[in-house]
């Protein structure tokens, strides 16, 4: 009985030292089931609340009682849904856009620039430059360093030229308070 | 003039209600499912591209060793190859037990709304940083990172709503960056191209899905 005891102890040890290297395994092996190992539980059916292509479109461009419409809605299913909203609240922003053949610097009047805002994805290229907009390449993907707000308020209020407006075109603040890393994770260590 | 911009102020009073999606809307405000921000970038290694999600914005860094992913809270990066809008390749991301295990990229069971773990996609994980230690994980060609990082974005947001508020006509300059010395959680992927299209464009965006 004794020894029996002390056997099943150093057994209990030998298992809860090798879970405790299992824990600590830097290069998780998937379990591949009915062996008792703990795989967590990835049941379930999960529901969407939130989502996001391009920034601050839902936050400037979606009225506000339709905001969780927005992030609720397919983004392809989004144009005809929100394309309207999107113009109407442009031309409120910024009423130049109401004239006819107002443009942006992009070339795009009112119509076609929420159309292009109004299904938010973020579109992203595989074949080299990834930017928000560099003053070469446009909508390729969006990077850390992007000052993307100066970008979008230039798209909104600084005409055709990004010479209109220029108090409310450009918030000033065009560089992250930290510095990117070059490497992975590329985001700067927290505070 | 004045009249134009007054008009405007007005209408816009939700405008730039904080930043990039932070707090974008009632329903996931301030929430674990709320979205503050999503990049997507060609990596160091050009052969690569890099997706980050972040979520619960303006975290003090007092308040950051406190904040926490949420296990009923799937991140998911929805990846469109063809150029309809609708998300051919997903990788999903979803902590349990201090690690965030990652799916993908594999094509989703459904697409649109309602989504289940991809348990047979490719499996990935890494242990969850802490604010101090930093930790990241290579597994079948891709890098994984999930934890506190600093706030990647900003904008000078106070001086915005003075110019909602009426309070001022315009930005300063300099501004001042209302996100400085705030943190986020961050989900940061790497993956080789050749798994998300190969070459061209494709359409990206990043959604949060609550247990049901």
């Amino acid at each position: 009985m004794k020894i029996l005891n002390i056997k099943n102890t150093l057994t209990l040890i030998a298992i809860a030292a090798l879970c405790f290297n299992c824990s600590n395994d830097d290069d998780f092996t998937p379990n591949t089931g009915g062996d008792g190992n703990n795989e967590p539980d990835f049941s379930g059916v999960y529901i969407q609340q939130d989502q996001m292509g391009r920034p601050a479109v839902n936050t400037v461009f979606v009225s506000s009682d339709s905001k969780n419409m927005f992030n609720t809605t397919i983004p392809s299913e989004q144009n005809a849904d929100f394309q309207n909203m999107f113009q109407t609240n442009l031309e409120a922003l910024s009423p130049a856009f109401a004239n006819p053949g107002d443009m942006n610097a992009l070339g795009q009047d009112a119509a076609a620039f929420t159309t292009l805002l109004a299904t938010d994805v973020l579109n992203l290229s595989l074949d080299g430059t990834t930017t928000f907009y560099d003053g070469t390449n446009v909508l390729t993907g969006r990077a850390l360093a992007d000052d993307v707000i100066t970008v979008e308020l230039l798209l909104i209020f600084g005409g055709e030229d990004f010479s209109e407006n220029p108090t409310l075109s450009n918030d000033n603040v065009d560089a992250n308070d930290k510095p990117f890393l070059t490497s992975f994770p590329y985001l700067a260590a927290p505070w | 003039m004045k009249i134009y911009l007054g008009i405007g102020i007005i209408a816009i009073a939700g405008f730039l209600l904080v930043a990039a999606d932070h707090i974008d809307a009632p329903a996931v405000s301030g929430g674990t499912s709320d979205i503050t921000d999503f990049y997507a970038f060609q990596a160091e290694d050009t052969d690569n591209v890099v997706f980050v999600a972040n979520l619960q914005g303006l975290l003090a860094p007092g308040a950051t060793e406190n904040a926490a992913f949420d296990e009923n809270v799937l991140i998911e990066f929805n990846i469109d190859t063809d150029q309809d809008n609708v998300e051919d390749l997903v990788i999903q991301a979803i902590p349990r037990d201090g690690k965030m295990y990652f799916f993908g990229p594999a094509a989703p069971n459904s697409t649109g709304l309602n989504s289940i773990i991809l348990t047979s996609a490719t499996q990935s994980s890494v242990d969850i940083s802490t604010r101090m230690t930093p930790v990241t994980e290579d597994n079948a060609g891709m890098k994984f990172f999930a934890g506190p990082r600093d706030d990647p974005f900003f904008m000078d947001f106070a001086q915005y709503s003075d110019i909602i508020a009426g309070n001022a006509s315009g930005f300063d300059n300099p501004g001042s960056d209302t996100f400085a010395g705030s943190n986020v959680l961050s989900v940061v992927v790497e993956v080789p191209k050749s798994m998300v299209g190969g070459s061209g464009t494709v359409n990206t965006w990043v959604e949060s899905k609550r247990k049901q």
